[in-house]
């Protein structure tokens, strides 16, 4: 095994883990917290990956900016407890394992089955690169990103404007 | 600057020339939010104004395009990020069309409702910019782009009426609901580029119709498995836009709860453009699995969906009393009978898609047109029996509506009918033995969808009227309704010129999905 393996196995393993223990802790607090492991995790493997910047990002916006809002929301909703009851539909609880597996053995089966794309050359994630990219090749969604984003502020506005009454 | 890499090309003043029209929108929708400032209260309802002209000039844009452009189709532009051809023009000018009776008939609902404000005319610019960003994309992160600026601003404009629970509640139910099928849709375009190591359409049906050759798959391993998987989770995202059975939980609850004008909107424009999308990725993208040997391809899939969409939503249909909700099941058959156009696979479908798909925005806009006008202050005005009697008050606008209905259940001498008979005819003209049983369903459905479109007409014309409040009809929403029951009428009798702006579409898809067909078998 390489070092390269050892280190894939460790990092994917703190993003299984982190994702597994968002969906079993109780407290939607611990979760938000499981799920910043999750985020860790990813960025190390962008970074295995030669996405420097990927991993730099992956931290700065979605395990700091991102997570600290939800951190936000969720202790400004104050949930309390009869809020995370189960719902009642319980059969519904267990419909979801058989379709877990079926949707699991379906992947599993496939992934052994394919031999995905080779990554094209050795490029990497840098700066340089992404923003080279991000104003030529990617110009027009990167645009139309900014309509996106424009249009969210004027929509987010709308909803939560206070009326005058 | 020292680079450690070639720099690709620059963007070109040609490729910005190529998305005029999209960047003109774009702007009237900025400019909207600053007319809305600059008018006093109670002016407000003028942005409607502004706005339709600033339709108008992208309008004139996309004519202008198509001049310049017409002996050159397809154009690639940013990269082959769009894609500017005979499919992208036509359906702008749907996506303009749906925009601007959407916009003429909201003008009165608000002043009702008491909530005229510019943003809403904004939002519904920005969501039109969307679809016509999904309408000249031609790779898979583009499209995406396109599709999420749609789809967000619908979300917002579901919830518009704020002090109004059921406007929340749809919007809560379609926001959830939508960006669970945006997250579908994306894990099974993670998975396409995965296997194909592509995001441009064009290229992935290039690298999937390399992986077989006479029959033979080419390298090790079989790709195909991983492929339907993309296939399946795509298809999925996309059947949820397009509200087709079993993605279609949503539609009557958000159609019901979102405001009647937002409504009428979003079962026509957007709708269309999930179809725009529906029709690029499987046709342009995966058209080398349309049939696979030995594994389901996705015309069989696509031919189950729109069996049970059609009879789903007939059959929902019949039951309704609200009418909101009657039209969603309504759209939701028709989104049936529009695939069926896809599935045929020959230039009479594509054209039935095209021509449907413009018919069928006149007229659900229309009898949306007269739905608002039923909705009084105090008066919701949105069940069945709200339309008794209303040949007595206004024999005009239930005249209309009679139009609208006869063209929605597919009645001769209306256009409704042309559309379902290039839809039906195309799958009998493909003499697979599958494809004509679906021709058969189809029928039936169409024999089921007589029933409630007659419940309204009976309504109308045979009970006494109910009560003797006036309705709430503008001026230019009389104008617009009339001129569309007319076009509805005269299509019916005299499709020639609307089947020529469909080929135009039509053309665009066959050649190119001919080609790509081409690739798989050699």
């Amino acid at each position: 095994m390489t070092f390269e393996q050892i280190l894939f196995i460790l990092f994917a393993g703190i993003v299984v883990g982190g994702a597994a223990s968002v969906l079993l802790q109780r407290n939607p607090l611990y979760s938000a917290f499981s799920l910043i492991t999750t985020f860790v995790g990813l960025a190390c493997l962008y970074v295995t990956l030669k996405a420097q910047f990927l991993g730099v990002v992956q931290i700065v916006v979605y395990a700091g900016a991102i997570m600290m809002l939800f951190v936000f929301v969720i202790m400004l909703l104050n949930i309390r407890d009869e809020d995370t009851a189960v719902d009642p539909n319980r059969f519904l609880v267990y419909l979801t394992i058989p379709l877990g597996a079926i949707l699991l053995g379906a992947l599993l089966y496939v992934v052994t089955k394919v031999n995905l794309a080779q990554p094209t050359g050795d490029e990497g994630g840098t700066v340089e690169r992404i923003g080279t990219n991000l104003l030529t090749k990617y110009l027009l969604p990167f645009e139309a990103t900014s309509v996106l984003i424009l249009m969210a502020v004027v929509g987010a506005l709308h909803l939560a404007k206070r009326e005058k009454e | 600057m020292n680079l450690l890499f070639e720099l690709p090309p620059l963007p070109t003043l040609r490729d910005t020339m190529l998305i005029v029209p999209e960047l003109m929108l774009t702007l009237f929708a900025c400019a909207a939010l600053v007319v809305d400032i600059a008018l006093p209260r109670g002016k407000k309802s003028l942005t409607a104004w502004f706005c339709l002209v600033g339709i108008g000039f992208v309008a004139l844009a996309l004519v202008q395009q198509y001049t310049l452009n017409a002996d050159k189709l397809p154009v690639d532009a940013f990269y082959q990020m769009a894609r500017i051809d005979g499919l992208s023009l036509v359906f702008r000018g749907i996506f303009l069309l749906a925009a601007a009776l959407s916009i003429v008939l909201s003008v009165k609902y608000l002043d009702v409702e008491n909530e005229q404000r510019g943003e809403y005319y904004a939002l519904i610019l920005f969501a039109t910019t969307g679809m016509m960003f999904m309408a000249i994309g031609s790779d898979l992160i583009s499209i995406y782009i396109g599709l999420e600026l749609m789809a967000l601003t619908v979300y917002v404009l579901v919830g518009y009426l704020k002090r109004n629970e059921r406007s929340n509640e749809a919007a809560m139910k379609y926001f959830f609901m939508g960006i669970f099928s945006s997250a579908v849709l994306l894990y099974g375009m993670s998975i396409l580029y995965g296997v194909t190591g592509r995001t441009n359409l064009g290229q992935i049906s290039e690298a999937i119709a390399g992986y077989t050759q006479n029959g033979q798959l080419q390298g090790e391993g079989d790709p195909r498995m991983m492929l339907i998987l993309a296939l399946v989770l795509i298809g999925a995202g996309l059947l949820f836009k397009i509200a087709a059975v079993p993605f279609h939980m949503w539609a009557p609850d958000a159609y019901e709860g979102a405001p009647t004008s937002v409504t009428a909107f979003m079962s026509v424009g957007p709708k269309a453009a999930a179809y725009v999308l529906l029709a690029r990725v499987l046709l342009f993208g995966l058209g080398p699995l349309r049939d696979m040997e030995g594994l389901p391809g996705w015309s069989i899939m696509l031919g189950v969906v729109a069996a049970l969409t059609m009879t789903v939503g007939n059959i929902g249909a019949v039951t309704q009393e609200n009418i909101k909700r009657m039209l969603a099941y309504s759209s939701i058959a028709q989104a049936g009978y529009i695939m069926l156009g896809v599935l045929a696979g020959t230039q009479m479908g594509y054209r039935g898609v095209v021509f449907h798909l413009v018919i069928y925005t006149l007229m659900n806009t229309g009898a949306f047109t007269v739905i608002i006008s039923l909705h009084r202050k105090g008066i919701i005005g949105e069940k069945v029996d709200d339309l008794n009697g209303l040949f007595a008050k206004a024999p005009g606008v239930a005249v209309m509506m009679l139009v609208f209905m006869l063209s929605l259940a597919g009645i001769p001498t209306t256009a409704g009918f042309i559309g379902k008979y290039f839809l039906f005819g195309s799958l009998i003209q493909s003499g697979k033995p599958w494809m004509v049983y679906l021709a058969v369903i189809a029928v039936v459905n169409t024999a089921i969808s007589f029933y409630y479109y007659a419940r309204f007409i009976r309504a109308m014309f045979l009970n006494p009227l109910k009560e003797e409040a006036p309705l709430t009809l503008s001026q230019p929403m009389r104008v617009t309704m009339a001129v569309s029951a007319v076009l509805v009428m005269l299509f019916g009798i005299y499709p020639q010129p609307l089947i020529k702006v469909a080929d135009l579409a039509a053309k665009s898809i066959s050649t190119v999905y001919a080609q790509a067909s081409g690739i798989a078998s050699n």
